[in-house]
């Protein structure tokens, strides 16, 4: 690691000061002492915010307030979201280890970095680490990458499962900003899409610190996750699928999908959703749904494997749900 | 005094079997298995000499020259002592049984991530940063990094033609006529390779990550430049190997440089990163297999040609086809091994090298005859069985194939199994079983061991390993029971060159052959009692600390007057030349494939073996989980990813590389064949620790065949290709 | 950077560079080499260590985020290294190389108490329903432990066999 000073913020002004000053902020820090050790991050300054009062969840609006500082654990075990968001919960534990879930949080979980290899190795080229260096993965070796949303400089995944859970959700991403002024964004305005500047992935200005993440309130239906990975357990997403869906009589009353693995950002088409509202699910609809959400996926050699993998779970997820 | 033994001839003489303590062959603990849980077995880097410094590898981002254009800069980094890119350093770990130094020099880099310097500095921290600090270009040309880029060669001796194949498979009743593919795979074992050295301005005193101390010795000491009399290697415990520690590796060539000129201790200690690197990797494989047979299952003609890489200079290549020599019986045969010539990272033994790979691929191509022509997979490989060694027509030293698949078909209740697949759907998950044979060759490595015995117990010592494997127990135990100790009684030094040279780990062959030293010590030390007592060792019976010759009981206590020291050393002989030896099991899987996402779950697996006499069903048992769980993850996940137009490892870490985790693995189940192996030495065992992953995987994916109907040939099954299989196949 | 560690109930403080991880310090500070470095990157679980008693990779996190913490390793898992739940392992042969042993000793003493507060897991067919110790949910709940040389089968009927009795009769298992 590149040497850093490293503050213990006892509030967030303080956190917000060290952050103007050029800090990084560490939650749990599974993430980012991870690329720090590669040197892939090398900020000089580290602003510990773990022991911010940040760690409640609480109810709000009929829906819930999640403090950003909330580990993955806590908030898959919470009694509300197991009941009204267990999709959410589902999602979580799908994701890393019980080690892993004890120290990863709500914040850092959405700010993850994506897992392409070339993105971890320094001596190979990557715009989203070096902006302008070009893409080793491009013609290299593809598996964790994305099919939709990418661009000719960058073909990374966003690899977080609770993000899509989220996305799903319709969850809204609360942002304390240098100024001290908080205000609430929701999860599809707050990633942005590779294009030419892969380096920058969310719409976070400087100094900005996320402090919660806000759940509507439930809307009931049928929430499942399911995410297919190369092995049984501790292994990120090859393609995952979240929903919550609304059925009657085999007709799609409201719904809702979010996709893991395929996506430059936790991917939602509510095209796609409202393409099938209203309408009775057969092999047909699934079709056409699979077909509408890929339309624009780029399917470069290595990934066409999961252009099936979408259609296939987004057949069993569909029949399930209105059985 | 020494007991030497040569194996030139069988041991009809079942001595195990007749004696009183009630020990070998029997579920002992290890006995380091205490320290273990309680955290206080210490591995490699895990002493703290003073004035301990920290050295951190630097690897080539590309093949070619290399410069490090800001070394001075880099050394002059507050808390850096040195940036040694020493032409003595390594390419890569040496391969097992080398002897001498592997491939030397960091001038130039001949695969990507080859390690060029190393930076040694007062904390690990800064050791890190300063490796990262140190600019290395390299300028050279992009060498050939994919298999079908150069032309193979086809080494002589590795190219077997008897019979008539090719008649033969034009002319078959049934043919079986097609190519697997295995990935490259790596060891992984759980402790990084790892060092610290230690120079007195005399003596070099290495503790290393290694599982074969005399030949690591001679490695190092030829790799430094010092008579081998003047290093001495430690390796007390051994975080896992499978075959990446077999040789000296770079991290202890470059801290023996580091130290020697520093003259402080120096630890240098791999990033997992490098472990996938810089030392040796199981070469991917292309396997042709051919199976000509009559309509009922009878084999008479094979054919098994596979292509390997290998980095120029090395001379190991996985032995792919080794297994197939013998495991059938078909009088037309054509195997044959080539050899491409690539800038990957070295290939070298990765657990059971050749058999772990050629026996899966033979196997599902079994699985496959045995679904064209109906016969039942266990029939078809009993129906097989050859009478002698099929190309040199030796006999077999003892061949229990036939047992380990009836006891294992038995209770894994393969009997009730349907012919077709597709039978059972539970939900979306299809279930089916497969099985497959396991064969491995057997080896004796020379080696020595002593024991002291004083009143106050016994004390057994060789420079072997334990990597896992279980010497500390079953040395433990061959030396309580010959010497009539309760096991309390008997402690077991190991990993210190300074003690007599044992076998090293590897090949299976450290607990026969070590093991066998062991016994011969202990049989030096009976002898003497005897002697002592006035009657043959034979009459001579030694239980709990009591010596009883004859009518006359004497107390051990009262002999010792003084130590009795007794020396073994076995090494291999004619046994080899008149017998054909191999070790012999069979698998069984049962598997469930979803249909929707195509993921495999293991359910239940069995494993039936003949492995000669066992020594420690406990201690065996676990080498054989070890080895089924790695055929599942062969089977299902493991697979290092090369880049295409460099060949460098992507997937070079455990989040990329997926070993099997908890989950992945039911509950598996072992049977030993209670077999005794004559030719394999005093004690009747053999090797034990390769059998298991050996055709594992196969038994896996030919369950996934019998749940689906989809043939997988492409490993490991992940689900994209299990998907595309059941496409493939209409389903 | 001044640091206070409680490590297995013995306080410490430490002056530390800020880059030290929890881990390297307490292998290399506090020479309690029990907790093991197996890929330094939170992706084989050999580092496994309690925290206030909840169970992190120590390798990917900071030392000094953790003053006033207490932390329990492998070494303070008992005074005498032979719990019901060590004393387990050694019977069932819970381990070979011994390298990962130590962390996942401090998984399975968290993963114990996790299921006591009635955390569910991926595999656990109801979010809200109590949690039944079956092998299945063990070798989830376990899988951020990777063993190489594959000893799940015995980890798992070490835990399991603690679990059931409460605790494994010290003479039997010795
Ligand atoms: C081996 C391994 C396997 C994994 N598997 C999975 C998986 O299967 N699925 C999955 O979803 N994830 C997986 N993860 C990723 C894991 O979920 C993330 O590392 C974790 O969620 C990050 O949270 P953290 O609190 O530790 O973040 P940190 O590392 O502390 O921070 C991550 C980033 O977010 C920023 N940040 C953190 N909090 C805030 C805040 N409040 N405001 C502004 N910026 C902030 C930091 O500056 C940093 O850039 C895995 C990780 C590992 C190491
Ligand atoms: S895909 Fe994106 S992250 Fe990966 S190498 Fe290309 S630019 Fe970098
Ligand atoms: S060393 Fe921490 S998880 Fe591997
Ligand atoms: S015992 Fe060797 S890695 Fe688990």
């Amino acid at each position: 690691m590149k040497p850093f000073d490293y503050t213990r913020a006892d509030d967030l002004q303080t956190a917000q000061r060290a952050l103007h000053e050029g800090g990084t902020v560490i939650a749990g820090g599974t993430n980012l002492i991870d690329l720090m050790k590669l040197e892939v991050m090398t900020p000089g300054a580290v602003v510990d915010i773990s022991r911010l009062d940040l760690n409640d969840i609480r109810d709000h609006d009929g829906g819930l307030y999640i403090g950003a500082m909330v580990t993955n654990s806590d908030l898959a075990a919470d009694l509300r979201v197991r009941r009204d968001y267990p999709v959410l919960s589902r999602a979580l534990l799908a994701g890393a280890s019980g080690q892993l879930r004890n120290k990863a949080t709500t914040g850092g979980n959405l700010l993850q970095r994506t897992r392409c290899p070339y993105f971890y190795d320094r001596d190979t080229s990557c715009n989203k680490r070096t902006p302008g260096s070009g893409c080793a993965a491009i013609g290299g070796e593809l598996r964790n990458h994305a099919i939709l949303g990418t661009s000719d400089d960058c073909v990374a995944l966003h690899p977080s499962d609770m993000a899509v859970a989220l996305r799903v959700l319709d969850a809204q991403v609360e942002i304390e900003s240098l100024d001290g002024t908080r205000h609430l964004r929701p999860l599809d305005d707050f990633y942005r899409l590779p294009g030419t500047t892969p380096h920058i992935e969310t719409s976070l200005e400087p100094g900005d610190i996320i402090t919660a993440v806000v759940l509507p309130k439930p809307t009931g239906g049928q929430q499942s996750y399911r995410k297919i990975r190369d092995r049984a357990s501790y292994a990120f997403a090859l393609v995952s699928i979240a929903s919550v869906i609304n059925a009657r009589d085999g007709k799609i009353e409201n719904i809702a999908l979010a996709f893991g693995g395929i996506g430059a950002r936790p991917w939602r088409d509510t095209r796609v959703e409202d393409m099938m509202r209203g309408q009775t699910v057969d092999d047909q609809l699934i079709q056409k749904a699979g077909d509408l959400l890929l339309s624009d996926a780029r399917l470069l050699e290595g990934l066409e494997f999961k252009a099936d993998l979408v259609h296939r779970l987004l057949s069993s997820t569909l029949t399930e749900a209105v059985q | 005094m020494t007991l030497d033994l040569k194996l030139d001839t069988p041991f009809e003489d079942h001595r195990a079997d007749q004696l009183p303590q009630g020990i070998l062959g029997h579920e002992q603990d290890r006995p380091d298995g205490w320290l273990k849980v309680a955290g206080r077995a210490t591995y490699a880097a895990e002493t703290d000499p003073d004035g301990l410094l920290h050295g951190v590898l630097v690897r080539a981002p590309a093949t070619g020259t290399v410069m490090l254009s800001n070394l001075a800069e880099v050394e002059a980094m507050p808390g850096v002592r040195k940036v040694m890119s020493h032409p003595k350093m390594i390419r890569n770990a040496a391969q097992g049984t080398a002897n001498k130094a592997p491939v030397q020099g960091v001038d130039h880099a001949d695969y990507v991530g080859q390690p060029i310097a190393l930076v040694v500095a007062e904390t690990f921290e800064t050791a890190t940063h300063a490796a990262h600090a140190l600019i290395v270009s390299v300028d050279g040309v992009v060498k050939p990094a994919t298999p079908d880029e150069v032309t193979p060669e086809q080494p002589d001796d590795k190219q077997t033609i008897l019979g008539d194949p090719d008649i033969t498979f034009a002319d078959a009743d049934v043919l079986i006529d097609e190519t697997y593919t295995t990935p490259a795979m790596v060891s992984a074992a759980m402790e990084p390779h790892a060092a610290t050295a230690d120079w007195d301005g005399d003596t070099l005193t290495l503790r290393g990550a290694l599982q074969m101390l005399k030949f690591n010795k001679n490695e190092l000491a030829d790799s430094v430049g010092l008579p081998s009399e003047k290093v001495r290697l430690l390796a007390p415990y051994v975080g896992g190997g499978f075959g990446s520690k077999l040789g000296i590796s770079a991290d202890c060539v470059a801290a023996a440089l580091a130290a020697m000129e520093l003259g402080q201790p120096v630890r240098v200690v791999q990033h997992r990163r490098q472990v996938f690197e810089v030392n040796t990797r199981r070469s991917e494989t292309r396997q042709h297999i051919r199976l000509a047979a009559s309509k009922d299952g009878k084999l008479v003609g094979l054919g098994h040609e596979a292509l390997v890489s290998q980095l120029p200079e090395e001379d190991f290549s996985e032995p792919v086809i080794q297994g197939s020599h013998f495991a059938y019986a078909a009088a037309n045969r054509k195997l044959g091994l080539e050899i491409a010539r690539i800038h990957r990272p070295a290939a070298g033994s990765v657990r059971a090298p050749g058999e772990s790979v050629g026996v899966t691929a033979f196997e599902i191509a079994m699985d496959e005859l045995a679904v064209a022509t109906g016969v039942d997979p266990v029939e078809l490989r009993l129906k097989n069985i050859p009478d002698k060694d099929p190309e040199s027509g030796k006999p077999f030293s003892s061949h229990r194939l036939e047992s380990a698949l009836k006891q294992g078909a038995e209770a894994f209740g393969w009997g009730s199994r349907p012919d077709k697949p597709r039978q059972h759907r539970d939900g979306e998950w299809w279930t089916g079983t497969g099985m497959s044979a396991a064969f491995r060759v057997n080896m004796v490595i020379e080696a020595e061991a002593r024991i002291v015995l004083s009143e106050s117990g016994a004390t057994v010592q060789s420079d072997m390993t334990d990597i896992g494997t279980g010497s500390y127990a079953i040395f433990q135990q061959i030396a309580a029971e010959l010497l009539g100790q309760p096991m309390d009684q008997v402690t077991v030094e190991l990993g210190d060159t300074r003690f007599p040279p044992g076998s090293g780990s590897g090949g299976s062959f450290g607990a026969a052959s070590t093991g066998t030293a062991v016994w011969l010590a202990a049989m030096e030390i009976r002898q003497q009692i005897a002697d002592r007592l006035g009657c043959a060792e034979g009459d001579l019976t030694l239980q709990d600390g009591i010596a009883t010759c004859g009518n006359t009981r004497t107390s051990l206590g009262d002999l010792l007057s003084d130590e009795i020291t007794g020396h073994g050393h076995v090494e291999p002989g004619d046994a080899f030349e008149k017998v054909r030896q191999a070790t012999f099991g069979a698998h069984f899987a049962e598997v469930a494939v979803s249909d929707v996402t195509g993921e495999v779950r293991v359910r239940r697996m069995l494993g039936s073996f003949a492995c000669g006499r066992i020594l420690n069903p406990r201690t065996a048992r676990s080498q054989c989980h070890g080895g089924m769980t790695w055929g599942i993850g062969m089977a299902l996940t493991e697979e290092l990813t090369h880049d295409r137009r460099d060949g460098h490892i992507v997937n070079r870490d455990l989040a990329g590389y997926h070993v099997p985790v908890n989950a992945d693995v039911p509950d598996l189940e072992v049977l030993f064949v209670d077999e005794r192996d004559d030719w394999a030495g005093p004690m009747q065992a053999k090797g034990i620790g390769e059998l298991g992953i050996c055709g594992a995987g196969a038994a896996i994916i030919n369950a996934i065949h019998h749940a689906t109907g989809a043939r997988i040939r492409d490993l490991p099954a992940t689900p994209d290709k299990v998907i595309a299989a059941m496409t493939k196949a209409g389903y | 950077m001044n640091t206070n560690l409680t490590v297995n109930g013995r306080p410490h403080a430490l002056d530390l560079d800020t880059r030290v991880t929890l881990l390297d310090a307490l292998r290399d500070q506090l020479k309690l080499t029990g907790s093991k470095k197996g890929c330094d990157h939170g992706q084989c679980g050999a580092c496994t260590v309690l925290v206030n008693g909840q169970r992190i990779n120590a390798c990917l996190s900071l030392a000094v985020m953790h003053d006033g913490d207490e932390i329990t390793t492998v070494e303070g898992l008992s005074s005498d290294g032979r719990s019901p739940l060590q004393a387990a392992f050694v019977r069932h042969d819970g381990m070979q190389c011994g390298y990962c042993t130590p962390g996942q000793l401090c998984s399975a003493t968290a993963v114990l108490d996790e299921i006591a507060r009635g955390w569910p897991s991926h595999v656990s067919a109801d979010l809200e329903g109590p949690v039944e110790l079956t092998r299945e949910e063990l070798a989830e709940r376990m899988s951020g432990n990777i063993c190489r040389c594959s000893c799940y089968p015995g980890i798992s009927k070490a835990i399991l066999s603690v679990a059931e009795d409460g605790t494994v009769h010290r003479e039997a298992a010795e």
